[in-house]
């Protein structure tokens, strides 16, 4: 399943509501605000660390780029896609849950 | 105006999840005209409405962080920001777009705009003020 997370883990728990609900071998993409959450450094970082192990976390480009948030901030294992990524996970996988 | 009021703009939302930082910008911006002592805090995910580097041409947004260096121009002139808020996060003064402002009784020096307080200074600003505006 893909998830998508479009919040601040500053703000909402959706993340951590995702993270915590989310099997392993799962694709999770962060988009819109949900894309702090790829922040190095942070008082949550280590929340999404640990889950990167078993389940395979993207951000989006172009919402990390309008935030000022370059590749080498990402926590280590986090992939950036583009548009046209979000659009292959979507189809990769039998279905889409939004976190909104 | 008869009498001068001391206004607090405090902004805590990321830059372009809602439209609340845009539009608290044009209300600041807007108050300026009334000459008013006017200071902006950015607290929470307020502080990211600062970051260096956004650049939103990927995405389709209006990239409106340049509009915060004409703050200065407008006389406001005191933008502080939370350090609690910047350590939750991972980001150090380093971090934000470098605003200054003219001032013009000293010879016109540039000077900064941005002051990082503590969440024990900013409680104490925040009792001074007599209007509290909530972005």
């Amino acid at each position: 399943m893909l998830h998508t997370v479009n919040k601040s883990p500053f703000e909402s728990t959706s993340l951590k509501t995702c993270l915590g609900l989310a099997k392993s071998g799962s694709d999770i993409l962060l988009i819109e605000d949900g894309v702090y959450g790829a922040l190095a450094g942070t008082i949550h970082t280590i929340m999404l660390a640990e889950a990167t192990g078993t389940i395979s976390v993207y951000a989006l480009g172009p919402d990390l780029k309008a935030r000022g948030l370059p590749e080498d901030r990402l926590i280590p294992g986090i992939k950036v896609v583009g548009y046209d990524g979000f659009v292959e996970l979507a189809c990769a996988n039998d279905k889409v849950q939004s976190w909104l | 105006m008869s009498e001068t009021k001391k206004f607090m703009y405090i902004n805590r939302r990321a830059p372009y999840g809602t439209v609340y930082p845009l539009e608290g910008l044009e209300v600041v911006l807007i108050g300026a005209a009334f000459e008013q002592e006017v200071c902006m805090v950015f607290i929470s995910d307020g502080v990211f409405q600062l970051k260096q580097g956004q650049d939103t041409i990927d995405s389709g947004m209006k990239n409106f962080s340049p509009t915060y260096r004409a703050l200065g121009d407008y006389e406001v002139t005191r933008l502080y920001v939370e350090r609690e808020s910047l350590e939750e996060r991972g980001l150090t003064e380093a971090d934000l777009m470098p605003l200054t402002w003219e001032d013009e009784d000293d010879d016109w020096a540039e000077k900064p705009s941005i002051h990082i307080v503590s969440r024990t200074q900013l409680s104490d600003l925040l009792e001074e003020q007599d209007v509290v505006f909530n972005f």
